[in-house]
């Protein structure tokens, strides 16, 4: 008997020591970059590293917003609106398009759905040059309405959508519309509130997606007024590379709304993360 | 669903696929066409000259200088990343997969760098990365192996890239590995315990054979993400130093945006799309080999 118990505590240490290790190495950056914003500019750079400030300073985050060409402070509120509204512009199209394929069906609507799995497939560096010129060519560059457009091709929101809202009896809506509710009103208050789950899934990972977005807001906002916050900060990366602890704050008021966002809405994400196995 | 009025149907209808069908007819299927047919043009953006070229982007790019290299250092990425996000995602999803206290933390813990975008992640690990002072090399020089300047250093570079995309990426990837744990059944262990299995003995014959399935698909997506490496390069080193990190993303969205060059831009995108095409094709082939589908 004893044997058998050591060795079942001998696992359970090993286990525990894979725990705190795999934690470790996922923390430790995060608290290499709080540490070091909270430092003057000599100070992040001692051996051994110092975890606690020795002297505690706002210094970077006071300068983070008064970097010379760059505007922090007007980037954070650009990208706040932009993620909202991107996020309205996608997941209403998407919600929208998914209630005709999941409950209005007509005939060819099987080879649609078809052909929307299918541009799923194509790589974002196909279309992304071409989008440019379509931008150019309607005169939307450098505007937040060309930045938002193009999410309203958003095949993988349609999809997520559809698949939950099949599921979802006709006979509710059915006896809804009996009552004499409009088709519209079905949409809003009987079907939308019956996928949830799903919706506020789509929802997040679409807040996610555009705050979190670099390319294409690079490529198409090109005045320094209307950046966004993330390609702000990679500029500042580039141009002030030895100022780690101004990049450093700049980084956690980056990460921090999207945390806070996360933290509170955890158990949603992960399940419906898990079901959509896309990024 | 049962509509009694024809028209309100079709209206409707209209009404509610409109936006998503035009976003995808304008900016999905129209670009697609547009990208094909400038692939074949000399198209300066700036000048604003198009002329036809026929094959010859497609045949400056194939037999340059710079092909070669691209597709090194890509690859190069993609071997290193692969192995790696495989085993860390498998690892942590093992973690997670025991129920203990604080488990709920650790997964959110393990979750925290997919939501941090790439460029915080970016600016973050290039200081974790700095030659003297950073963090990993601090750490390094714990167990006394004198570090790399990374993101300086043409060998290390790439490495340094990788490090940083596999702990972005581990959590994401290990939430579907577990997801495909939990549906494994909970009697076929016991069965195997019965017959005197032991712990490794069950790993490898239940557990790895009945993720492999997760596994491909996670090797499938990750080949199409990792061919379109970019957030990283761009941020990190600019696909330098001396040219040691340029990838495809990186050259198309340098001759796109930088120099307005969207013919060779576009037909560099279509390489990359050909590329992309033939390794998940390849990789549909070889799935017999080692994919197992009867549970």
């Amino acid at each position: 008997m004893m044997p058998k118990l050591r060795a079942k505590q001998l696992r359970n240490a090993a286990f525990y020591v894979m725990v705190v290790l795999m934690a470790a190495l996922t923390l430790l950056p995060f608290l290499f970059m709080l540490s070091s914003s909270f430092k003057g500019s000599e100070a992040i750079r001692t051996i051994p590293i110092r975890w606690i400030p020795e002297r505690p300073t706002l210094e970077g985050y006071i300068r983070v917003f008064n970097m010379p060409g760059f505007s922090f402070g007007r980037a954070s509120l650009n990208s706040l609106f932009l993620a909202l509204a991107t996020t309205l512009v996608q997941v209403l199209s998407a919600c929208m398009a998914a209630f005709v394929f999941a409950k209005l069906p007509f005939r060819g609507l099987g080879k649609l759905f078809g052909l929307y799995l299918a541009t799923m497939m194509i790589p974002g560096t196909v279309t992304m040059v071409p989008n440019y010129i379509i931008l150019r060519i309607m005169g939307l560059l450098d505007s937040y309405t060309g930045l938002i457009l193009p999410a309203l091709a958003n095949a993988f929101g349609v999809f997520l959508m559809r698949q939950a809202m099949i599921t979802v009896p006709d006979s509710y809506l059915e006896s809804a519309m009996l009552d004499g509710a409009s088709l519209y009103r079905v949409f809003l208050v009987i079907l939308l509130p019956m996928v949830a789950p799903t919706f506020f899934t789509l929802v997040l990972l679409a807040f996610m997606g555009a705050w979190n977005s670099y390319l294409w807001p690079l490529i198409v906002l090109t005045s320094t007024g209307k950046q966004t916050l993330q390609v702000v900060l990679g500029n500042m990366n580039s141009m002030y590379r030895n100022n780690e602890h101004v990049l450093m704050a700049g980084a956690v008021l980056t990460i921090l709304p999207i945390l806070l966002v996360y933290v509170l809405s955890q158990c949603r994400v992960d399940s419906g993360i898990a079901l959509g196995g896309l990024k | 669903m049962y509509l009694p009025n024809a028209n309100t149907r079709r209206t409707a209808t209209a009404v509610f696929l409109a936006p998503s069908l035009i976003g995808v007819a304008v900016f999905c299927l129209l670009p697609i066409a547009m990208s094909f047919y400038y692939s074949f043009m000399d198209y300066d953006l700036l000048a604003g000259s198009m002329d036809f070229l026929g094959l010859k982007n497609f045949a400056r790019i194939l037999t340059g200088r710079e092909f070669p290299q691209v597709l090194l250092h890509t690859l190069t990425y993609l071997g290193l990343y692969l192995p790696l996000i495989l085993v860390c995602s498998l690892g942590q999803a093992l973690l997670l997969n025991r129920s203990f206290r604080g488990r709920a933390v650790l997964r959110t813990v393990f979750y925290t760098p997919v939501i941090t975008s790439w460029v915080a992640a970016a600016v973050v690990w290039t200081w974790v990365l700095s030659g003297r002072y950073g963090l990993m090399n601090q750490a390094l020089s714990l167990f006394g192996i004198k570090g790399p300047a990374w993101l300086s250093s043409r060998v290390w570079a790439m490495p340094g890239i990788v490090i940083t995309a596999v702990w972005k990426d581990t959590g994401y990837y290990a939430l579907m590995v577990l997801a495909a744990l939990k549906s494994i059944d909970p009697a076929l262990y016991e069965a195997a315990g019965i017959d005197g299995a032991g712990g490794a003995r069950k790993f490898f014959s239940i557990t790895l054979p009945l993720l492999t399935p997760t596994l491909f698909l996670l090797v499938v997506i990750n080949v199409i993400y990792g061919l379109q490496v970019f957030d990283s390069v761009l941020i990190m080193t600019d696909g330098g130093p001396g040219g040691a990190t340029t990838v495809f993303l990186e050259r198309i969205y340098k001759y796109a945006f930088r120099q307005y060059k969207m013919g060779m831009a576009s037909a560099y995108s279509w390489i990359l799309f050909l590329i992309i095409l033939a390794f998940t094709l390849l990789q549909f082939r070889l799935q017999k080999r080692w994919v197992n589908y009867d549970a």
